[in-house]
């Protein structure tokens, strides 16, 4: 039949063609109305709840706000102290760069509806500078990478996807693995990990920066089991992604580029 | 094919843009597999009540929308939208007789041939689900199916549809 060849042939060439890509992008396009429609309703009560609340919870909520400001400023003040002797001590070391990263505020705005792949829609687009292969935070960790990105709307691919893969590092020793994603939002695997190899329950796993795609020192998982299997010939490391994948609302498009280069 | 039959397309439109929005309407994550498949409910009743104008080409047309929704591989539900369409246009004289209930469960044949498609190609590019819960979507839309009929009827009639 005509029509299923059609269909067979534009699966190929979605596949296959990189020109398609443009293409998506430009068509994705199409999918804002119905996302930002859908989306309504929650917006509608996050404003309602906004405008409705009582002085005082307004005044308490402030408060409070203020107080974690000023903690986090006092933080940052250290931060620029140990920024700086960091910058010293690589100058030491002859290292070369140094990372500093720009960021974007962007909002979700829709879930892709499809259970078996984990993907977001976010309110920017290229309009605003996103690009392919951008990596997506929230408060807590490291949520994903874009994959595509329309005028005014981008796909986030989120690292619990069964076809993603990062490069980490365990914090506590620099021990180096990938964490892959098996379809779960609460799980991530640890590929190819040696049974001898020092990783513990609770080590936290950050983002190694190989790869060149992901900033280096992101939070992105917590080891949540290492089964030691004699039988086997690697570790089964599994961990808990640190960021809230499928409650954050607000996130963050990093924008990565190097700057204080030293000699 | 009577005027108000013309007139009726945007009835059809309209029919679709609600199916659209409620399969991206976001769901709890517990909830996700239990996602009807709108789409191509409304598919079937429009081909079985309007065989005359709805048919393989309008379902090829539906299902690339929707990829582009899902931002799935372009031509996926394409493809699975028009098998679902050519099939309901092969069974629409014996589904007519049917009662609801013996209707549901062609209906949940078709989306169960809908949702087998889609698994097919989305394993052919290695991001398929593992479990027969794939079916889940297609079970749900056959018990919402005699709700559907009803409602989607009353709005033909309403609007004299034809």
């Amino acid at each position: 039949m005509l029509v299923v060849v059609l269909a067979l042939l534009l699966i190929s060439a979605d596949l296959r063609l990189n020109e398609m890509a443009v293409t998506r992008a430009t068509l994705s396009n199409l999918a804002l109305p119905f996302y930002w429609v859908v989306d309504m309703p929650s917006r509608v009560m996050g404003w309602g709840r906004e405008t409705l609340l009582s002085r005082s919870t307004l005044l308490e909520e402030n408060a409070r706000l203020r107080a974690e400001s000023l903690l986090l400023h006092g933080q940052v003040q250290q931060m620029a102290a140990q920024r700086a002797e960091n910058i010293r001590l690589h100058a030491l070391l002859n290292s070369t760069v140094l990372l500093q990263d720009d960021v974007l505020v962007a909002e979700l705005i829709g879930i892709v509806p499809d259970p078996a792949r984990h993907q977001v829609v976010l309110n920017k687009g290229s309009r605003d500078g996103v690009y392919v292969g951008q990596p997506l935070l929230d408060a807590a960790g490291l949520m994903g990478q874009v994959v595509e990105a329309g005028t005014h709307v981008s796909r986030v691919l989120l690292i619990t996807d069964t076809t993603h893969a990062i490069p980490v590092q365990v914090n506590r020793n620099g021990l180096r693995a990938i964490a892959e994603g098996i379809g779960r939002l609460d799980s991530l695997e640890l590929r190819h990990v040696a049974s001898t190899a020092d990783i513990r329950v609770g080590d936290l796993l950050v983002t190694s920066g190989l790869g060149q795609r992901f900033p280096a020192g992101y939070p992105v998982a917590v080891v949540e089991e290492v089964i030691r299997d004699p039988g086997q010939a690697f570790a089964l490391v599994r961990a808990t992604p640190s960021a809230a994948l499928n409650r954050s609302r607000h996130v963050l498009l990093v924008y990565t580029k190097a700057v204080g280069q030293t000699e | 094919m009577s005027e108000g039959g013309a007139n009726g397309l945007w009835l059809i439109a309209a029919t679709f843009l609600v199916a659209f929005l409620l399969a991206v309407y976001p769901l709890p994550a517990w909830l996700s597999w239990a996602r009807p498949e709108w789409v191509a409910l409304v598919l079937i009743y429009w081909v079985v009540a309007l065989p005359q104008r709805v048919g393989v080409l309008a379902a090829f047309a539906v299902g690339v929308v929707v990829d582009i929704l899902e931002g799935a591989v372009l031509g996926q539900n394409a493809l699975a939208l028009s098998v679902v369409a050519f099939l309901a246009l092969a069974l629409y004289q014996r589904l007519r007789v049917f009662n609801l209930w013996q209707q549901a469960a062609v209906v949940f044949m078709l989306l169960g041939i809908n949702q087998l498609l889609v698994q097919w190609v989305q394993n052919a590019t290695s991001q398929g689900a593992q479990t027969l819960i794939f079916l889940m979507p297609a079970l749900m839309g056959a018990l919402l199916w005699p709700g559907t009929l009803i409602l989607l009827r009353q709005l033909r009639r309403r609007y004299r549809v034809s």
